[in-house]
């Protein structure tokens, strides 16, 4: 799904049920890592859930695999692939996801607080970024 | 009946809304709400009485030193304490346990051991973990039952006379579950072992009298009993308290200081270096007077009728399994759906207005003896109602549709 139509869909929501059905939803068509990749050095450690990542170079573009244990967590997972899945580090970087989520109303998501390893997750993939644009 | 014990409109946050919903405030064991007495008595303390304490001749020292002695004396008969030089002021449970930890670390050496459980908080296993780094004795820990309770054949074949010190949470944060302190402090001393208990989650819920438990040790917050963030108390045995070396250095603690030594001051100023945190101390008196207010009982019944209510509804819910059913239990409702997260379950029950709390609960050795990753936890305070239950139970159901 594209950012736009996910926004599009926002657009329509009407209360909270509706928007985290949405997103339960777009967790459960996230492709889920095997036990062989939720390995502790994928692993985005966070208090309450867990996330796993792994990142990919492809040409001068970046993939990712990301996975977690709680649903929510997954469509949310979802929302960020949509921005970041095979852009350059440098159009990851330059992207404010922070500004979508609060867009979206979701930036309780993205605060310190939830300790759901999101936040860690996007760190790590912000530090991925800057990495492979120094190389 | 029940409407005389309603005592939530004493505590003005409940009456807020959190995502456009009533607030059900089903978090008391991570901390409890403060009723009006208690923030009242904070702003009094700022806008009338603020100096510094034991420190000067002008009246509002003398204010100020006579509310936190005041509160000393109100928070050590709350815990049964027969002298206040007993009651240390600390931030709280955890720094309680470190300050013992640290003045334990010249008592203890290479084939000491200090006895935990499977059941602590990491604030009761980490400082011992610390201090036998510091000494090289070993930690022990006993193991818990499925249900949740300390394997007392475990305990008693751990302890021994290498045990040198007993460590033991009143209540789990996790589980709720009532240990049997009395009985393994009497077989801690029986072995020549001193004595601490983890009291945090305790002292809102029992009556807790540290001289017939016969510790060495009590720890516990004033945030956990309806008192501010940031002050708690150290009950210590008199005679140990003068053994015990200082556990910081600074203003307060000493007698008499030149550059060469220093006379240090009797406990329990021996353990308060620095300025105290006064208006916490006024608050956390003010909490106790609070508890001395109600009729407690009749409110401990109540609640415990609540967790009584939550555990049975609860279990009608398809998929949903208890984590721990201990036989003696305070306050706290431990659960898991099944093919749900414990995460998706706190946020779609936030989303309703009910704060629950999600995940290991600083208790990760637990989870681990109880195969779970963590769990969703409900945990009730005396300002509970039964109403509360039933919006936890049809927002839990709610919640099951989603997932």
């Amino acid at each position: 799904m594209a950012l736009e139509e996910i926004r599009e869909a926002f657009s329509f929501f009407d209360g909270w049920e509706d928007k985290y059905r949405f997103v339960i939803d777009l967790g459960k068509d996230l492709p889920q890592l095997d036990d062989a990749r939720r390995t502790p050095a994928n692993l985005v450690r966070g208090c309450q859930s867990q996330v796993w990542l792994l990142t990919e170079r492809l040409g001068g573009r970046m993939r990712f695999a990301i996975d977690s244990d709680a649903q929510i967590v997954r469509g949310l997972i979802a929302i960020i692939l949509t921005v970041f899945q095979d852009r350059t580090p440098d159009e990851i970087r330059a992207f404010d996801i922070e500004g979508l989520f609060a867009e979206l109303e979701l930036i309780k998501h993205l605060t310190p607080t939830r300790g759901n390893g999101l936040r860690a997750m996007v760190a790590r993939i912000h530090q991925e970024a800057e990495r492979a644009s120094l190389d | 009946m029940a409407a005389s014990l309603d005592i939530s409109g004493d505590f003005p946050i409940l009456a807020r809304q959190v995502n456009g919903q009533p607030l059900t405030y089903l978090d008391s064991a991570a901390t409890t709400q403060k009723p009006q007495a208690v923030i009242d008595a904070i702003r009094h303390y700022y806008e009338r009485r603020n100096a510094n304490v034991h420190r000067a001749a002008h009246a509002l020292a003398e204010e100020a030193t006579a509310a936190m002695e005041d509160a000393r004396a109100k928070v050590a008969a709350l815990v049964g304490a027969g002298d206040a030089r007993e009651l240390i002021f600390t931030r709280g449970a955890t720094e309680g346990i470190n300050l013992v930890a640290a003045g334990l670390t010249d008592r203890l050496g290479p084939g000491d051991e200090v006895l935990i459980t499977e059941l602590e908080h990491h604030s009761n296993i980490v400082p011992w973990q610390m201090l036998c780094q510091r000494s090289g004795a070993a930690l022990v820990a006993c193991r818990v039952t499925a249900t949740g309770e300390i394997d007392l054949s475990d305990f008693h074949a751990k302890l021994r006379p290498r045990t040198k010190l007993v460590a033991i949470g009143h209540v789990s944060n996790a589980l709720g579950t009532v240990n049997p302190v009395a009985a393994l402090i009497e077989a801690a001393h029986a072995q020549g072992a001193l004595a601490l208990i983890d009291g945090a989650q305790a002292v809102q819920h029992l009556d807790v009298d540290v001289g017939r438990l016969g510790c060495d040790f009590y720890a516990f917050s004033a945030h956990k009993l309806f008192g501010p963030t940031g002050i708690g108390a150290l009950y210590g045995r008199a005679a140990l308290l003068e053994e015990l070396p200082p556990y910081q250095g600074g203003g307060e603690m000493i007698e008499h200081v030149s550059i060469e030594r220093t006379i240090y001051n009797q406990p329990p100023y021996k353990f308060e270096a620095g300025t105290p945190n006064i208006a916490g101390a006024v608050g956390f008196g003010a909490a106790a007077d609070y508890l001395a207010g109600l009729p407690r009982q009749a409110l401990r019944d109540r609640e415990a009728a609540l967790v009584s209510q939550a555990v049975s509804r609860l279990k009608q819910i398809p998929g949903l399994r208890m984590v721990g059913e201990p036989r003696e239990r305070v306050s706290v409702v431990s659960f898991l759906v099944d093919g749900g997260h414990p995460h998706d379950f706190g946020t779609l029950l936030d989303q309703q207005g009910i704060a629950v709390r999600t995940g290991h609960h600083c208790a990760m050795p637990l989870m681990e003896r109880l195969g779970v990753p963590g769990t969703i936890r409900a945990s009730f305070a005396l300002y509970n109602s039964p109403a509360d239950v039933e919006r936890l139970v049809a927002g839990v159901e709610k919640a099951i549709e989603f997932v």
